[in-house]
């Protein structure tokens, strides 16, 4: 859980940063989608490290998945009779609660989010676009309801952080004082802050015409 | 006040259990609940009826014994507060009690509200102990423990084995008891030698009892009658991976 899940976040700051390109013009964002496919060559061919990223990160999200499963099926067989009154929360942290839905919400959307900005499937352009018109034509106005699903994705993915940030660092066992894990939670709240805004504002501002 | 109860009632482990509704009246805020549940009882045997089982031993918040699910909170919503020490004025008249047996797979309930919690010894003999020649006490001076290992060793050592970590976890984890037992031992110079063996041999046994697996949600911690801070899972966590490494 925390080895991958940490190079999905990496991923996504990495992301993150990358769409924030789409402010600087259509010539700039086209221009680092093809940099994405042609770094390293001509030393390596095309596409050489971004498959092997691409393969990277789709291991990290089955095996995500694959601990996820295990210990969420680990945790049915340890409690084989439920409680008759709810159990009430006595932590606080509501993101912690959110943990496996959200996740599902997740990788809902990544599989939209695929077929929509890389494959062009569900994207009003379609696959040949460049990347640029796929995204500003994905966000516009007539399609808000695209945009919401990745707003609302968007806030699952923070409240995922939220908790997974500080957690992964408690199961590698780097929490040991109660500073240190005071100093990780706010962390993790900062990052994933960071990450939502950093990653809604170029829908917003696409659907709301700041971003032709 | 007056109170209905909601207690599971199920004779012996075979028995599928239910939920059975009782009536107290007359009780006074200055009751422990389980003074409450005494007259209860009290009043069940004289018309015959058969008591309801609870396990308790010290009534004075030492023992871990008495551990129950009250209103959907292991040990009740009063904080770092056993169930026996619970008294009776933090409930109001009219209020329903929903009371259950801690819900473990490793913990099966032996009668009404008592399960048996042998899990927890098996997970100390297998290595909640240090090795040393008995004999006469040592000088106390001759092993110097730094004042701030000393106390989060205490502060470790203060588990009273009670099981409300496990009721309260939504993945039913025995993490925040095993992690209180091997950060006690193991941040002790006494308990060095057999650090990394013990913390092993005492995850592989918590793990074989079926147990569920920590997502650090918390909820231990804060049911935990003790206090037993949320740090000792990392410490077992550190200890066990260096473990494993080798
Ligand atoms: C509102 C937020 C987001 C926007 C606007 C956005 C936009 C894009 C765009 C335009 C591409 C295509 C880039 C190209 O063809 O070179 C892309 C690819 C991708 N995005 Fe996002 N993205 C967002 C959030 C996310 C999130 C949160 C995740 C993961 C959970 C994600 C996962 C991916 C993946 C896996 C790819 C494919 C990478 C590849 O093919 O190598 N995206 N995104
Ligand atoms: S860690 Fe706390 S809740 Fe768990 S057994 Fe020990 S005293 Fe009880
Ligand atoms: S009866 Fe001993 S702790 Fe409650």
């Amino acid at each position: 859980m925390a080895v991958t899940g940490a190079a999905l976040v990496l991923f996504l700051i990495a992301h993150m940063l990358g769409n924030l390109k789409v402010f600087m013009g259509a010539d700039s964002f086209n221009h680092y989608a093809e940099w994405l496919r042609t770094a390293g060559s001509p030393a390596l061919p095309n596409r050489t490290l971004l498959t092997i990223t691409e393969i990277v990160l789709a291991l990290c999200v089955v095996l995500h998945m694959w601990a996820a499963v295990s210990l969420a099926r680990r945790a049915a067989k340890a409690r084989p009779v439920k409680y008759a009154a709810k159990r009430k929360s006595q932590a606080k942290g509501y993101a912690t609660q959110t943990m496996r839905y959200g996740g599902v919400i997740i990788v809902l959307f990544v599989v939209w989010h695929l077929l929509d900005m890389t494959f062009g499937a569900v994207n009003p352009k379609g696959g040949d676009a460049t990347p640029y018109d796929r995204m500003v034509a994905g966000f516009q106005p007539d399609r808000w309801w695209v945009t919401a699903f990745y707003l609302v994705a968007m806030v699952m993915i923070g409240l995922h952080l939220r908790h997974g940030l500080w957690s992964a660092f408690q199961s590698l066992g780097l929490t040991r004082h109660p500073r240190s894990r005071g100093a990780l939670q706010t962390g993790a709240a900062a990052v994933s802050a960071v990450l939502v805004l950093g990653f809604v504002v170029a829908p917003i501002c696409i659907m709301i015409g700041v971003v032709k | 006040m007056n109170l209905t109860l909601k207690i599971w009632r199920q004779n012996g482990s075979s028995d599928k259990g239910r939920m059975v509704t009782y009536r107290v009246e007359d009780v006074s805020p200055d009751m422990s609940f389980l003074e409450m549940l005494d007259v209860l009882n009290e009043r069940l045997i004289l018309e015959g009826d058969d008591p309801v089982a609870f396990d308790h031993d010290c009534r004075e918040g030492i023992c871990g014994m008495c551990g129950m699910v009250i209103n959907g909170v292991a040990h009740g919503e009063q904080k770092l507060t056993t169930t026996c020490q619970l008294h009776m004025r933090h409930f109001k008249d009219g209020d329903v009690v929903t009371i259950e047996p801690w819900r473990s797979a490793a913990f099966p309930v032996v009668k009404d509200l008592v399960v048996n919690r042998s899990a927890f010894d098996r997970i100390i003999q297998a290595g909640g102990f240090i090795s040393v020649p008995a004999g006469s006490a040592p000088e106390a001076h001759s092993v110097p423990v730094p004042k701030a290992d000393a106390d989060a060793a205490f502060d470790a050592a203060t588990c009273i084995g009670c099981g409300a970590c496990v009721a309260a976890c939504p993945n039913g984890s025995a993490s925040l008891f095993t992690a209180a037992k091997i950060t006690h031992l193991g941040l002790l110079p006494q308990g060095q030698p057999e650090r990394e063996s013990r913390a092993r041999a005492m995850v592989e046994q918590m793990d074989a009892e079926g147990f569920g697996g920590c997502t650090n949600t918390g909820e231990c911690t804060a049911v935990c009658p003790k206090g037993i801070p949320f740090d000792t899972i990392a410490q077992m966590n550190a200890d066990y991976l260096k473990a494993a490494s080798k």
